[in-house]
């Protein structure tokens, strides 16, 4: 097996949002004990629906909001609680893909300082020198200088994303979090954008924490799967195990309402009722007992334990897993 | 790679003219009809600021009991004042007096307020209540109140009044640089920066106050129009520049006596006042258009 | 089958900056009675301003039909209506579902009014009748407290519902046609699910035909009897879902099936297609798919290929196919 490089333990985060003007401050429980690890080189998805936490939980690793609790370990360092200052390290081994190609590059800075905007700050480089490594690293992600010396919006959503890519590359991180980086892009060039992605980690030993609610994406990018649903996560495991003999009725409905792009394909469809329940107020017991199809009566009252499934490395909590 | 060929070419097969925020700027500035004039008026006015005392007929200083309160006309374009001096070479060279003190004074007030509005809008907390419930104190004097009590402080002369006319636009400055820093803060490269790991001077310098750098042009136009006013209403009040100093506003006090008989003494460096003061404020008006496209009602 | 909109040289421009932009080039397909027709493409091909041709809806915008026909059920040739004729059209026979339902809710309306607006005004009820009228179409698309959420204001919805609103709005006044345009994009995998399970059921049993317009090929599979492709504002293919799944003919149709990943494929790598999406004020010349095409030819730089027709009602608009008419190739 190889090396743990992220290990993430009882992660907490609570906003308190803004109520009526005579009502008490409410709390939004965001991410509600999130526990996972990811293996070096590897690539760990969070999947699930819109507002369930996904990005709060790469924040939080990222150390860009304070986690409320819980441990980070990455690379055998627990960051949780450094201060700002004392994650210099962190902040070179760790590098992030937003989901916007447009609003994630400043539009007042050439392309060449935006990609070299890390090395800027973390060395002590000469600006030829990082306008160098800009070259090669554009190059690596299939763009080429004659981008270096204009303004990003310039460019189509895929390239300006490239871009995104290349300024996460220059510092040679060791993980690179990823939220939702295809979702704002067409079909045709969210493929040409997995493929490279795919390439790079396999080129300088990447690990992925990669965000989505695209099913089918995360099938094809990952290595391990945690599924979540209202800022926890119900299940989690390799991929494999996840998509062929999923245990949660949560996973099962999410897997079964993909559209499959086959006519002659037509599955059974499980079909959830309702809404999402509020984060404000979560469901007390299990939090998706309101919709389950399958809740029994100790689902309402009691919040199901963290179970290992049959495989090695996939956990379930649900009342129903024996 | 041969993804990278594929992106390469399909960027390069319009080889269209290279983008570039200032000839942007320029093309749209040329839309400005109102603007453009008012900013060739302006153009027009710095130049005479600068060669101003070599053109002018007279000497601004030097009386001629001769020409006392002359109307318009062939010898004196703009008349004469109570000494019988020309007029007209007095206002080219309070166009130097007036453009220095209001350019100094809002610069001054500008860089203060950025600071501070950047500072409060980006740290946030107590720092951010300091800041403005102090500009808060001062938003409730007018200003020119404040101005005048100021240069009662620190006494008459034209330094004085560049110093009051900075402290008192500060407050402004900093209201309007804190909201586009408050906004700016949550923009998604903001986030992006602070991932990597850069410093908070490195995000308020190098991210934010580009951002603000529009509305902030803007706004240094307006205001200078506002400061030619107060600074020519401080003269006007004896509190600025020294009477026989070729001032605007010390001009406008010196013919306030002339009101009734020799209305040219008033209305001279009165039209210069109010011809500069429009002009500016319609340069910033043009400006907010191009500059500031949210405030733009499409 | 009866053809009930038949869109034949469809062109509609853009005017900007005084420059024209001409947006549709000719789209050409058809819609039968009680079909589920799909219209796809990537971000930009034109797939929102078809529909708002159809519906002549450019108010507040510069964009206008320049030529073609819209002949809607039989020799009705909308591109002649006055703004009056089409108003009676909109929603009553012709009816429109919007991809953000927030945004095309009014916001300070109750839903109670929004719903009852087009009923007062193509069906001619009195206010009682409407009211029920109003409340079983509420009851019809799921919505449980039919009465009470008549007087709720949208925001206080979820997207679904929004979604379950618009489309009981749409289907209010039992239109012959239903454009739907992307009406799940926004909303999430498990909702999402829910209403196209509505959208189903509701035009099996309405018997509506829906252009459904969408850029997700998993929608399409499950949703539509046949479709349309469209690429930079050009229909470039269109045939059965069967048989565009299973045999897709045009570069660019096979380009986009193979670039989604699928579940239970184990593949390393997608299939992707080389190059962007083209802007429309810069088109290339000849066969605007040939910079990303892998089969390109020197005639595609040249020359637009023409809309071919093929076996099984099929067509395509590509220089490949332009001997398989005469059985040469496969
Ligand atoms: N800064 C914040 N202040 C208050 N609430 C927040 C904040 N950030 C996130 N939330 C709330 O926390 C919850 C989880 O948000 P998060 O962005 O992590 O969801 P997500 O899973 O990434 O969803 P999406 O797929 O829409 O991106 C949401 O209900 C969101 O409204
Ligand atoms: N009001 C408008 N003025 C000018 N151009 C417009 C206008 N509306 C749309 N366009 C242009 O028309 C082209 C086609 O737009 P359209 O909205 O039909 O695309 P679409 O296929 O629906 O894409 P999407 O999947 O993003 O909704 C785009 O390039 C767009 O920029
Ligand atoms: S016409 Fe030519 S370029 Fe266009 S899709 Fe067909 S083969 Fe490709
Ligand atoms: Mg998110
Ligand atoms: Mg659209």
């Amino acid at each position: 097996m190889s090396k743990t490089l992220l290990k993430v333990t009882g992660l907490k985060k609570s906003f308190s949002i803004p109520a009526g003007m005579f009502e008490k401050k409410k709390l939004l429980k965001a991410v509600h004990d999130v526990s996972f690890m990811i293996p070096e080189g590897k690539t760990f998805s969070l999947v699930g629906e819109s507002g369930c936490g996904k990005s709060t939980t790469g924040r939080l690793i990222s150390r860009l909001i304070e986690p409320g609790d819980g441990e980070i370990w990455l690379d055998g360092e627990e960051i949780s609680q450094k201060k700002e200052a004392q994650l210099k390290g962190m902040r070179k081994k760790v590098q992030m893909i937003f989901q916007d190609p447009y609003a994630s590059l400043n539009p007042r800075m050439k392309v060449r300082d935006i990609v070299a905007e890390p090395l800027t700050i973390h060395t002590n480089l000469s600006r030829a020198e990082r306008y160098k490594q800009v070259s090669e690293i554009l190059e690596v992600v299939g763009l080429s200088d004659y981008h270096a010396n204009r303004y990003a919006h310039e460019f189509s959503g895929g390239q300006r994303q490239r871009i995104g890519i290349a300024r996460a590359l220059i510092m040679k991180p060791k993980l690179i979090i990823a939220d939702e980086p295809v979702s704002a892009l067409d079909v045709s060039i969210q493929a040409q954008i997995l493929n490279l992605l795919k390439e790079l980690q396999a080129e300088f030993d990447l690990t992925y924490l990669f965000i989505s609610h695209d099913l089918s994406v995360v099938e094809h990018i990952s290595d391990h799967i945690g599924v979540m649903y209202l800022g926890t996560i119900v299940e989690s495991g390799p991929k494999e195990v996840i998509f062929s003999n999923p245990q949660h009725p949560y996973t099962k409905a999410l897997l079964s309402s993909i559209p499959i792009p086959d006519p002659k394909l037509r599955r059974e469809r499980i079909i959830l009722q309702g809404d999402l329940p509020s984060p404000v107020n979560p469901p007390a017991g299990c939090r998706f007992h309101t919709r389950c199809p399958v809740a029994m009566d100790i689902c309402k009252g009691t919040e199901p334990p963290v179970k290992p499934g049959e495989t090695a490395g996939h956990f379930v909590s649900c009342h129903l897993v024996e | 790679m041969e993804l990278s060929k594929a992106v390469n070419s399909s960027t390069t097969i319009k080889k269209e003219k290279k983008y570039s925020p200032l000839r942007e700027l320029l093309k749209n500035w040329k839309k400005q009809k109102n603007a453009l004039w008012a900013s060739l008026f302006i153009l027009l006015l710095i130049t005479v600021a600068i060669i101003g005392p070599f053109i002018a007929p007279y000497d601004p200083y030097k009386p001629d009991y001769n020409a006392m309160l002359q109307g318009p006309g062939i010898d004196h374009i703009a008349g004469t004042d109570e000494y019988g001096r020309d007029i007209f070479s007095r206002l080219l060279f309070g166009a130097r007096i007036s453009l220095t003190v209001s350019f100094l004074s809002v610069f001054l007030g500008a860089i203060g307020g950025t600071i501070l509005g950047l500072l409060s809008g980006y740290f946030g907390g107590w720092l951010d209540r300091l800041i403005m419930r102090s500009s808060d104190v001062m938003f409730a004097f007018p200003d020119i109140l404040l101005a005048i009590a100021i240069v009662a402080i620190l006494g008459p002369g034209l330094t004085n009044v560049v110093i009051a006319v900075s402290i008192f636009s500060i407050p402004s400055f900093a209201r309007l640089v804190r909201s586009s820093t408050l906004e700016a803060k949550e923009t998604v490269f903001v986030e992006a920066a602070k991932s990597m790991g850069a410093s908070h001077f490195r995000i308020m310098f190098q991210h934010i106050l580009p951002e603000t750098l529009g509305s902030l042009i803007v706004f240094i136009s307006m205001r200078i129009g506002t400061a030619i006013l107060a600074a020519s209403s401080l003269s006007f009040l004896g509190l600025g520049a020294s009477p026989e100093t070729p001032d605007w506003g010390a001009m406008l006090s010196l013919g306030r006596d002339y009101l009734g008989t020799s209305t040219h003494v008033v209305m001279m460096p009165g039209i210069a006042i109010f011809l500069t003061v429009l002009a500016f404020n319609i340069v910033g008006d043009g400006l907010r258009d191009v500059l500031d496209p949210k405030t733009k009602n499409e | 089958m009866e053809k009930l909109l038949q869109v034949e040289k469809l062109e509609t421009q853009f005017t900007k900056d005084k420059q024209k932009i001409k947006i549709l080039h000719g789209v050409n397909f058809h819609i039968h009675q009680g079909e589920v027709l799909g219209l796809v493409g990537e971000s930009g091909s034109g797939k929102s301003i078809t529909s708002l041709s159809i519906m002549k809806l450019f108010k507040g915008t510069s964009g206008e039909i320049n030529s073609g026909r819209i002949l809607f059920n039989g020799d009705e040739d909308l591109i002649n209506k006055s703004e009056t004729e089409m108003r009676k059209i909109r929603g009553k026979q012709i009816a429109m579902i919007f991809q953000e339902p927030m945004t095309s809710l009014n916001p300070v309306m109750k839903i109670g009014e929004q719903l009852l607006e087009p009923i007062r005004l193509h069906l001619g009820l009195e206010e009682k009748k409407a009211k029920e009228h109003a409340v079983s179409i509420l009851k019809k698309v799921g919505i449980p407290r039919a009465e009470e959420i008549m007087n709720e204001f949208p925001h206080q919805l979820s997207g679904g519902m929004r979604q379950r609103i618009m489309i009981a709005m749409a289907i209010s006044c039992n239109p012959q046609l239903l454009i739907a345009d992307e009406p799940s994009t926004a909303l999430d995998v498990t909702i999402q699910a829910q209403i196209l399970d509505l959208m189903k059921q509701l035009q099996q049993k309405e018997k509506m035909s829906v252009l459904l317009i969408t850029h997700d090929l998993g929608v399409v599979a499950e949703m539509c009897e046949r479709v349309v492709v469209m690429y930079a504002g050009r229909v470039v293919e269109e045939a059965d879902v069967f048989d565009l799944f299973e045999s897709p003919k045009h570069p660019y149709t096979k380009g986009l099936i193979a670039s989604v990943p699928k579940l239970g494929q184990k593949k390393e790598k997608l299939d992707s297609i080389k190059g962007n999406v083209p802007n429309p004020s810069e088109l290339p010349k000849g066969c605007k798919f040939a910079p990303r095409c892998n089969d390109v030819m020197p005639i595609c730089y040249e020359q637009e290929p023409p809309e071919l027709n093929l076996e099984n009602a099929r067509s395509c608009s590509c220089w490949l196919y332009k001997e398989e008419r005469g059985g040469i190739r496969v």
